[in-house]
């Protein structure tokens, strides 16, 4: 299968405390990949780090056979990585719809001029725009809550819609952090149910969960983080039986 | 049909009032009123071009009135005896929008980092050292003319007609102040309209989206560098051009005009109103315009009225009223007056 995301020696410290140590992985189209660890193991560091969001001091990253500009996170989402964050961050006051719509952002292209004008072509994308958002608000369950402010949605619909608005930017990578966090049992299963059809659909999906089940059950491969340093990277039947991450989440044997 | 006969009922409705309105006061209060109905069309278009810079995209600015001072000090220098200069109004007002668009965009560019209070104590600043700047800017070479200000503007003309006389019209000897009036309807219902194209658009939910989390709307891919400074040139602009606007209709300009308070006034009208819902805006445009001049010539006959004299000085009255009332409004409609629909959610929520 094709390499769709390689990363390179990724290195991120805060003062002292060496956050990401040599990390490199790589994931391949199409598939459904976990990242796990401990807490403080350095995951959402990682995907701060991909996604512009903090700068690396080292390493780098190629992404779909280019070499990637982390420099800003507007350039990684044109890039086509999408992320959803583990305490989600929706524009509050803006309706479910005004959400998804704001996801099309890199898909149009309306600036000041056709915006005052609103000549047929503005007409038409704005449109599109407002169909696909639509699409999507179905795709993950929530069309009937279009119009409420986001912020007035459960958390379980919160999450949907973090989702959908990044399915909404079409990207070639999904990475979701911590999508189940705070979940019942019954939103977890619906989720999941999401996450399997991103993949029957053809998206990659870069996943850190904590849920171990879930990681498992849903993975194509796993990464495992510790201390900042990678451990393991396998399918999860290994990773589950691998020493080192055994240790990593149990502790080690005394003496 | 009935369908689309309402809207434009509407339209017309509102085209007949507008039309009718100087009139109205005028003849009912005296032109000293259209006057007063000039300059809240001033301010209407200053608080509109403000809510687009703090009700969008939720940059907190002090300085505004920079932009107003930079567009009225343009149009004074470049259609005034003092540099020989007396260039014609169409040409001036767009230039102005421009100029006082990039000093948006000069004012922006260091502040993007800044957030809430650090970036109202710069911009702030901003609007100070303009002001400062006017004022001294008389030497070595005379710039400005520093605190006397420019004289003898050249008033607005539209095809050579300058606004400033009356003009015959079917029999009817109509004021400067009334054709003022009439110009100053007109381009404030253009910055009406921009603003509600914008608002609605991708520009617009981009705007609201940094305004909301800055984090996650650069995720989405939105440029937020570009877009702040659009927002800063946008806002700016229609400063510039009410400012234009203001010295060929005071046909003078001096810094005092553009003072702090000026600032303040102008983010108090946004905010009273109801930041982000163009509406409330322009209703809170207008108030505090109006307001003012109401309780300065009220308040003394009603004082005579009610105590025999004066008891006391109507400016600190205006002042004092004008405290207490924003503070009933923050206490008791906290998100202005005519907020949007979902502004007043999220603050009784």
């Amino acid at each position: 299968m094709n390499v769709l995301l390689e990363a390179v020696g990724i290195n991120k410290s805060f003062g002292g405390v060496q956050a990401l140590r040599d990390v490199s992985l790589t994931i391949r189209q199409g598939e459904i990949y976990g990242l796990i660890g401990p807490n403080g193991a350095g995951k959402t560091t990682f995907f701060n780090v991909l996604t512009g969001l903090y700068a690396a001091d080292g390493g780098g990253f190629s992404f779909d056979g280019q070499p990637l500009d982390i420099a800003a996170p507007h350039l990684v989402a044109a890039a086509g990585i999408a992320r959803t964050f583990q305490n989600i961050r929706l524009f509050a006051n803006m309706t479910a719809l005004e959400n998804v719509m704001v996801g099309r952002h890199l898909k149009s292209r309306a600036g000041v001029i056709g915006a005052v004008l609103k000549n047929a072509g503005t007409r038409s994308e704005e449109a599109a725009i407002e169909r696909r958002a639509v699409e999507l608000l179905h795709y993950v369950g929530i069309a009937d809550h279009a119009n409420a402010l986001a912020r007035h949605l459960s958390y379980g619909d919160q999450r949907r819609l973090e989702i959908a608005r990044a399915l909404a930017m079409e990207p070639k990578l999904l990475a979701l952090d911590e999508p189940a966090a705070g979940m019942n049992a019954t939103e977890t299963g619906a989720l999941r149910l999401l996450i399997e059809g991103l993949k029957n659909d053809g998206l990659t999906v870069l996943l850190i969960e904590h849920d171990v089940k879930l990681v498992m059950g849903l993975c194509d491969r796993v990464v495992v983080l510790d201390y900042g340093e990678k451990i393991a990277e396998d399918v999860p039947e290994k990773v589950r039986r691998d020493p080192k991450v055994i240790e990593a989440y149990l502790g080690g044997a005394v003496a | 049909m009935n369908t689309h006969a309402k809207p434009w009922q509407g339209i017309v409705l509102i085209a007949l009032v507008l039309a009718a309105l100087p009139f109205a006061v005028g003849l009912g209060m005296g032109n000293a009123w259209v006057r007063v109905l000039d300059f809240a069309l001033l301010y209407i278009m200053l608080a509109l071009g403000l809510n687009i810079v703090v009700g969008f995209a939720g940059l907190l600015d002090l300085g505004y009135i920079a932009f107003y001072a930079i567009g009225a000090y343009l149009y004074a220098l470049l259609a005034s005896p003092h540099f020989g200069l007396h260039w014609p109004t169409w040409a001036i007002l767009p230039l102005g929008a421009l100029v006082s668009g990039l000093f948006g965009i000069l004012l922006g560019a260091p502040t993007l980092r800044l957030r809430g209070d650090y970036l109202a104590i710069v911009t702030l600043g901003f609007g100070e050292i303009v002001r400062i700047f006017l004022n001294n800017l008389n030497s070595p070479v005379n710039i400005t003319n520093g605190p006397q200000g420019i004289a003898r503007i050249d008033p607005i003309s539209i095809a050579g007609v300058p606004l400033s006389k009356p003009l015959e019209f079917l029999g009817l000897a109509l004021p400067g102040v009334y054709l003022y009036y009439y110009l100053f309807v007109l381009l404030a219902l253009v910055i009406i309209f921009i603003s509600l194209r914008l608002e609605d658009s991708r520009i617009g939910r981009a705007w609201v989206a940094i305004r909301e989390d800055e984090v996650a709307a650069k995720t989405c891919g939105i440029n937020v560098r570009n877009v702040k400074l659009l927002a800063f040139a946008m806002g700016a602009s229609f400063g510039g051009v009410a400012g234009g606007l203001f010295a060929g209709f005071q046909e003078f300009v001096s810094p005092e005009s553009f003072s702090l308070m000026e600032s303040v006034m102008v983010l108090c009208m946004v905010v009273l109103g109801g930041m982000g819902h163009i509406p409330g805006v322009i209703l809170g445009g207008l108030l505090l315009a109006v307001l003012p001049e109401v309780l300065r010539h009220g308040a003394a006959p009603v004082q005579k009225l009610l105590f025999g004299k004066v008891l006391i000085d109507p400016e600190s009255l205006r002042m004092l009223l004008f405290g207490l009332t924003l503070i009933l409004v923050m206490l008791y409609r906290p998100a202005g007056l005519w907020p949007s629909a979902t502004r007043k959610r999220e603050l009784s929520a």
